[in-house]
């Protein structure tokens, strides 16, 4: 009898397939292994990518993106070196643990608040630079009067360059 | 183990050296990409680790120490030419059993099934297929012999962009599942980006700079700050390339990314592009100088404190 219950409300995937795809942005200047390792988090943060879930085959995202295999080797071993993932020999990689804090229904209902936002600040005569902008600005000054001990450690280490 | 090791090399046609004093080691499993200008001895090379042409001076040997030539280099590399010449009046069958029969391995099936999923018609001249079919077809014949080397000279200078991917694709399959190391030449810088893991910058018949591209750019640096001031800094780190104007100056150096920067500087990490640009626009600095053929230099290279000294200018 192979009925699977747990997982019966989950939409079926081909066995092997990966809820995600992997794209390149040759402008961007960031090294390709960090462009697919970033994509895998950021699809953790929002929800896309789940604990158990398989991340594209090596021989896949080879195949579609033309990329060295060593590259895609050298990112998935960085996320396991993070503990986001872990290989399972002769099967590939999975995905171990999550970044996103909130589940997805939360997630939509920021989503929307946000949404609201960017309409009044439309209707104030705000444009696109304008709300980067103000976001930026207020994201920072939220953090900051935060002191620090909020998730500093999650940002991004953007320490090149020095003034 | 190297997949191609040079030492001292050298090629004369004529009176002029193609290839000149030329001591490089490329590692196995790499996508290793021989960068430079036209006529910077990419192709002789190639052809002289092949088998194609025999050295005037020094010597060269491939998958691990066998000279470039004999029967079991060989039988373990694969030479796809520049442009893919074919016999343009043979079909892709006629190739295949041309092929078959002039190598002692051929993995017929694997061709046929090859072309199959490629949708290369076995019946059509070769001349008839369109420059991204014969240059798959090419790359069939050199990947059904099941070599350990794949050889590619210029692989996709005639192909439009999405037999360029295609194409590039297969390549990297053919790593990916075999495990073949790969060696290619070409002048387009951004077509090797996303591929190539090993950089071979070659320059007037000379190998100016060797190492995995990683290393490379993490022991560089974009140094940009007031122009005054770039002498001074210029004697003390080792600078690649200067570039000056009246009061800013941009200083490609040699240093990584916790090495102090003098106040008043700013640091930027380089590209390739941007790295490969500034040593062929300086032909005197090299990483590797042509002339020590063991790997001590690599592995210094990588060590983080041999970087200073090794510089030589």
């Amino acid at each position: 009898m192979d009925i699977d219950k747990g997982i019966s409300a989950e939409p079926r995937r081909p066995a092997g397939a990966s809820p995600i795809e992997f794209r390149l942005d040759p402008a961007s200047g960031v090294p390709t292994y960090l462009q697919l390792v970033h994509q895998v988090e950021h699809a953790l943060r929002l929800g896309y990518l789940k604990p158990g879930d398989q991340l594209p085959k090596v021989r896949d995202v080879v195949a579609a993106l033309a990329i060295n295999p060593n590259t895609v080797l050298k990112a998935y071993k960085e996320l396991e070196t993070k503990g986001l993932a872990a290989g399972r020999p002769g099967q590939g990689t999975f995905v171990r643990a999550t970044l996103s804090q909130v589940a997805l229904p939360e997630l939509s209902g920021l989503r929307r608040s946000l949404l609201g936002w960017l309409a009044d600040a439309g209707t104030a005569g705000l444009d696109e630079d304008g709300v980067v902008a103000l976001f930026t600005s207020v994201l920072r000054d939220f953090y900051k009067r935060r002191g620090g001990e909020a998730d500093r450690g999650a940002a991004s280490g953007e320490t090149e360059g020095v003034a | 183990m190297n997949v191609i090791e040079a030492s001292e090399l050298g090629r004369r046609y004529g009176s002029t050296w193609a290839l000149r004093d030329c001591t490089v080691a490329i590692p196995a499993g790499h996508v290793a990409a021989l960068v430079g200008p036209n006529g910077a001895g990419k192709t002789t090379l190639l052809n002289l680790a092949a088998g194609l042409a025999a050295p005037s001076a020094g010597d060269v040997t491939v998958l691990g120490g066998q000279p470039a030539g004999s029967p079991v280099a060989l039988d373990g590399i694969a030479f796809v030419a520049q442009d893919t010449p074919m016999y343009k009046n043979l079909s892709a069958r006629d190739m295949l059993h041309l092929t078959r029969n002039l190598n002692r391995r051929f993995d017929q099936q694997y061709a046929e099934s090859r072309l199959d999923e490629l949708g290369i018609p076995l019946k059509r001249k070769a001349g008839k297929l369109s420059g991204g079919q014969q240059a798959q077809l090419a790359l069939t014949l050199a990947l059904a012999r099941r070599p350990r080397l794949l050889v590619l000279d210029e692989p996709m200078a005639m192909l439009d962009p999405v037999a360029r991917h295609d194409f590039m694709a297969s390549v990297m399959m053919a790593m990916a599942a075999d495990g073949v190391s790969v060696v290619l030449s070409s002048h387009v810088l951004s077509e090797l980006e996303r591929v190539a893991d090993y950089l071979v910058l070659m320059s007037r018949g000379r190998v100016q700079l060797a190492g995995e591209i990683d290393d490379l750019l993490a022991s560089h640096r974009l140094l940009t700050g007031p122009a005054a001031e770039a002498d001074r800094y210029a004697e003390r780190l080792s600078v690649v390339h200067a570039r000056r104007g009246e009061a800013q100056a941009h200083l490609l150096v040699r240093a990584t990314a916790d090495e102090p920067v003098p106040s008043g500087w700013e640091a930027h990490p380089v590209g390739l592009e941007e790295l490969a640009l500034a040593y062929l626009r300086e032909p005197a600095a090299a990483v590797l100088p042509g002339s020590r053929p063991d790997s001590a230099r690599r592995r210094a290279l990588r060590s983080e404190t041999g970087q200073r000294t090794e510089v030589t200018k």
